[in-house]
């Protein structure tokens, strides 16, 4: 019986692995990527917790959080492919025409 | 025994193919990366007795969702250039990794609780799991199973619109 704690290490480094993605690339779509590997880390919590707490309520918000991840991956590749196609900018950091 | 080890490899996995969808250069290679994370914490997912999140898992995120950027990727024909980190990278990474690693320690020090519910492993392998979830699903979540429903449809709309060339 592995213990719980130890999902929960491994949905911790996940999520950081994560942030530290979405932080630190430059590329639109490898940031959405990792914004992929953090909801993957916790839907792994959530399961997890379902199955040590023998409730089905986790379960059912992680396939809630699957059906959310694909109308996020949806509308942020479209906002990418419209981005890309005006030549507004081809990396993150360059994208400012909001800022004043 | 041999959970302990399954989980040793499917967790192992997952690390790294995340660490490597994060850090490889070419946009392609991490795309492939990804999809082994995937793969893999599908493999986790069955660990914990939830085979029909596992199967969801391959069929959704692995089958549409990847397919999805892959194809993104490929249109756009991004090229993997001289500097694709961020140009004040090391700071970033220095503060996440001090803060993930307290924030780690914090979370495994911390007590959990007991069990709350009385769908135990046993009754989940009786009646089989996509009877269980599909009866938890539509009773007790039948609205917010109705609002994601309708958060599709304007997904859907809204990448319809996005994307669509103005004349």
């Amino acid at each position: 019986m592995i213990p719980l704690s130890y999902y929960i290490a491994v949905s911790s480094v996940l999520f950081i692995v994560g942030i530290i993605g979405v932080l630190i690339r430059r590329n639109f779509i490898i940031i959405l990527m990792a914004v992929e590997v953090m909801l993957n880390a916790a839907n792994i919590n959530l399961v997890a917790f379902s199955y040590y707490l023998e409730s089905l309520a986790g379960q059912v918000v992680a396939l809630f959080v699957i059906a959310i991840a694909a109308g996020e991956a949806a509308v942020g590749l479209a906002i990418i492919i419209l981005v890309f196609r005006g030549k507004i900018a081809t990396n993150v950091d360059q994208i400012n025409l909001l800022k004043w | 025994m041999t959970q302990a080890l399954f989980f040793y490899y499917f967790s192992g996995a997952t690390i790294l193919s995340a660490v490597l969808t994060v850090a490889l250069r070419n946009p392609v290679y991490c795309g492939l990366s990804l999809l082994s994370m995937l793969l893999h914490v599908a493999g986790l997912f069955v660990l914990l007795n939830a085979e029909f999140i596992a199967a969801v898992q391959v069929i959704i995120y692995a089958g549409a969702i990847l397919v999805l950027y892959l194809f993104v990727l490929m249109l756009l024909n991004l090229k993997s250039e001289e500097r694709f980190l961020h140009s004040r990278y090391a700071i970033i990474l220095f503060f996440t990794l001090l803060i993930g690693g307290e924030f780690l320690l914090f979370v495994l020090r911390s007590p959990y609780s007991k069990k709350v519910g009385e769908i135990s492993a046993e009754k989940i392998v009786q009646m089989g799991h996509s009877q269980t979830i599909g009866m938890a699903i539509f009773n007790d979540y039948l609205l917010p199973f109705e609002i994601v429903g309708v958060f599709l449809l304007g997904g859907i709309i809204g990448a319809i619109v996005l994307a669509k060339d103005i004349p």
